[in-house]
């Protein structure tokens, strides 16, 4: 089965410890614009949303690669970046309908989630387990659970 | 290359518009660490200490450290050093958020801020690009409204430290506010800020900070990390209440000062609780950067008659306009919190200063003529609430009250009035009941603050051991111990937070790996024993005397009269003398030639 990052900005403190853990892990130093993920933080209303690549099946940055630098190998889940191949044309960052697919000049590399090839240091790095990395076809029952318990209490209230 | 340190201090002078980017002086760095300790170097070299605070030839640091950015738990600290505009001793507020971090990513150690702008100006960095622009558009704003303004026109994720009306208006306690809700609280940081016609400062940082020994520092943090989150209150009591967890702790220890510290106990304190405001108010916990405690509340008020949404509030603020102020009304003191952070100014000092202004109208000595009408007894949650609001844009009596409890007092006749140390306000740990926070008050180099020598800890969490709390013997060992551990501390840019778990050891741990430099926990705690005396020389300089080490005249007179620790009064003399002692101090509370040779100070 295969696995992907499920974010839950319910729980999200917005400390920004998955940021950190990415770019130590990536480029073995403390810098945030190079982190594969981000966190948007609403200060007025007080949430924050962690953002990465999606691994989306049908994957924009894929379908624009003029290179297949921007790939998925068969069978794996995952959208891979091969630096060989890649031009640098800066297609997949015009495509990727998120942002998640950015240039870093510093490196001269695409970056984006490779999720630390199934071992992803955000998700290690959460004091709260608001990112978490799930098997994708049970991802959502907790989820799902939690609003059936709304009902559950909603209908012992009623009964 | 740099490790820890990026070695670049930026230097502006509004005056002339001059900016400019200067090596760190890494000797001093080595020994001064970052920070707190390395910005009180800095300023402590470059001002007169006799200065008026509100002159342009005041300095204003915004300073990280050295752990600042980096994946160590709990870093997003960093402080602004100036000369306090409140009291006039050494200040360095401390906020957290992701500010000092980005200060850091932008590729500095510190920002000196020199001179005075002749309009309003805000402070725009994006990296090595700095620039001094017109803030004439912002003036007037309040905080969050600021915020969004100067993201608007530079960058929608920009880091915003700013000042609200409080801080234009001088206020004397305003504050400096970064990512809206979080305070650089304490001495008037943000009146100085205001004095130099600097509205705001934004940065975005691209840069990275190395670590001179991945494998030791990766250690250091699971160790860290992992001693914090397990600790029952740095990895439970803290996220799941926040600090607003203590009320019910001190009042059930009777050392919840109330009613201008009349008393030390409030029967309807647990309305103001931390149980409270997490089954009313709390929407959810917020960390600021590379935090695993989360403490942080974000809270809602629905009573359409102090409706609101924002953070808070701490434990110092709830109790401030709580039990200080004779009030249990949560939403009034929740909406009082907002006021505060929406205007910029302390919460602290703002409740304390109008619990000593219906001190003395019960008294007598302020009337509704001298309030505009305005009957303030103790537990007028609605006056209470309108006297924020007054207080921030020096509207009325609020003008008056804008100067500190000190100086009201003083105004009205009655200095006994005033609960002060030094001319700042105590905070929320009555001093009578707890011996060594007395003493901590009593000396401590910004005046009246719990945050720089924390013996509650010990003295009524048992962290890491329990000591009695009435007891005096002792004490000034635990005195100093905590303030040099938590003037190393605050130096690294780490929050005090994080000895709910970790200590001396582990923090020279991560500061040694991460800087490549060698700190020993001896050296570290030598560091934080030369920036305690640092700052007392400077103290010194400004006109301070070992006879400003004193509690009021109530806290040493007047007893405890309800509650768990009725009877009780502070014992600071029996104190003080070994607190000198052990500090290699003089009889008059000067350090000796030879305790500043020790410490590389001379």
């Amino acid at each position: 089965m295969a696995k992907f990052i499920m974010i839950h900005p319910d729980k999200c403190t917005g400390c920004k410890n998955c940021v950190v853990a990415c770019s130590y892990e990536k480029e073995n130093h403390f810098r945030p614009s190079a982190s594969r993920i981000h966190v948007y933080s609403w200060e007025r209303e007080g949430i924050s949303v962690p953002m990465m690549c999606q691994q989306c099946s049908d994957a924009p940055c894929v379908s624009v690669c003029p290179t297949g630098a921007m790939h998925r190998v068969f069978g794996s889940s995952l959208i891979e970046y091969d630096s060989g191949k890649c031009i640098r044309c800066r297609m997949c960052v015009q495509a990727c309908p998120f942002g998640n697919a950015v240039y870093d000049s510093v490196t001269d590399q695409i970056i984006k989630c490779d999720t630390c090839h199934d071992d992803p240091s955000c998700v290690i790095a959460c004091p709260v387990k608001a990112i978490e990395y799930v098997e994708e076809n049970v991802a959502t029952r907790s989820r799902k659970k939690a609003f059936a318990t709304k009902f559950k209490e909603a209908f012992q209230e009623v009964a | 290359m740099m490790f820890g340190w990026t070695g670049v201090i930026l230097r502006v002078n509004l005056t002339n518009g001059e900016i400019k980017k200067e090596p760190t002086n890494m000797q001093d760095a080595r020994l001064f660490i970052g920070a707190r300790g390395l910005a009180s170097k800095i300023l402590s070299d470059e001002i007169d200490p006799k200065i008026d605070p509100l002159s342009p030839a005041n300095k204003l640091i915004f300073a990280p450290g050295p752990l600042s950015g980096t994946m160590a738990p709990s870093m997003g600290r960093y402080n602004v050093v100036c000369k306090a505009a409140l009291n006039g001793v050494i200040a360095a507020s401390n906020s957290g958020g992701s500010f000092g971090p980005e200060v850091k990513f932008a590729g500095y150690d510190m920002i000196i801020v020199e001179g005075a702008a002749k309009k309003p100006v805000y402070l725009w960095i994006f990296d090595d690009e700095v620039e001094i622009r017109d803030a004439s558009d912002l003036w007037g704003k309040n905080v969050p409204d600021t915020t969004d303004a100067i993201r608007a026109v530079t960058d929608e994720d920009a880091k915003v430290a700013c000042i609200g009306p409080g801080g234009e208006k001088k206020v004397l306690f305003a504050n400096i506010m970064n990512e809206m809700h979080r305070a650089a609280g304490r001495s008037g940081v943000g009146a100085v800020m205001g004095s130099k016609n600097l509205k705001a400062v934004a940065v975005v940082g691209t840069k990275p900070i190395e670590v001179a020994d991945p494998e030791a520092f990766e250690k250091a943090v699971i160790d860290a990390r992992k001693k914090i989150s397990e600790h029952p209150v740095g990895g439970t009591g803290l996220r799941v209440y926040g600090t607003d967890v203590l009320v019910n702790i001190l009042n059930g220890v009777g050392s919840l000062p109330t009613r201008n510290f009349h008393d030390g106990y409030f029967p309807s304190a647990d309305k103001f609780g931390g149980e409270t405001l997490t089954a009313k108010y709390l929407t959810r916990p917020k960390g600021c950067f590379s935090c695993i405690i989360s403490c942080g509340r974000v809270t809602k008020v629905t009573n359409p008659k102090y409706a609101g949404e924002g953070e808070g509030p701490e434990y110092e603020t709830a109790w401030g306009f709580g039990s200080d102020c004779g009030v249990d009304d949560m939403d009034a003191i929740t909406k009082a919190n907002y006021l505060c952070n929406e205007l910029g100014i302390d919460t602290i000092t703002c409740a304390t200063t109008i619990a000593c202004a219906m001190d003395l109208y019960e008294s007598g000595y302020i009337t509704l003529k001298d309030t505009g009408g305005l009957a303030i007894p103790f537990g007028s949650a609605e006056n209470m609430v309108k006297l924020v609001e007054m207080i921030g844009n020096r509207e009325g009596f609020g003008d008056q009250l804008a100067e500190g409890s000190y100086r009201l007092a003083k105004r009205y006749g009655h200095p006994e009035f005033s609960m002060t140390a030094k001319m700042q306000e105590m905070p929320a740990y009555d001093p009578r009941g707890v011996q060594g926070i007395g003493l901590h008050y009593a000396t401590s180099n910004r005046g009246g603050c719990h945050v720089r020598g924390y013996t509650i800890s010990p003295e009524v969490l048992g962290v890491p051991f329990k000591v009695d709390q009435h007891a005096t013997e002792g004490k000034p060992q635990l005195v100093k111990t905590f303030q040099d551990l938590t003037a190393a501390l605050d130096s690294t840019g780490s929050c005090l937070f994080a000895t709910f778990g970790i200590g001396a050891d582990e923090l020279a741990a991560l500061l040694s790996a991460v800087t490549g430099v060698h700190y020993s926990t001896e050296d570290f705690m030598k560091a934080g024993d030369r920036i305690w005396n640092l700052e007392r020389l400077f103290d010194l300089k400004a006109g301070f005397t070992g006879k400003d080490d004193r509690l009021p005249d109530r806290i040493m007179k007047e007893p405890i009269q309800t509650g768990p620790s009725k009877g009780e009064v502070s014992h600071l003399d029996k104190m003080l003398p070994e607190y000198y002692k052990l500090r290699g101090w003089d009889t008059k509370g000067v350090p000796t030639e030879e305790k500043l040779q020790e410490l590389s100070l001379i």
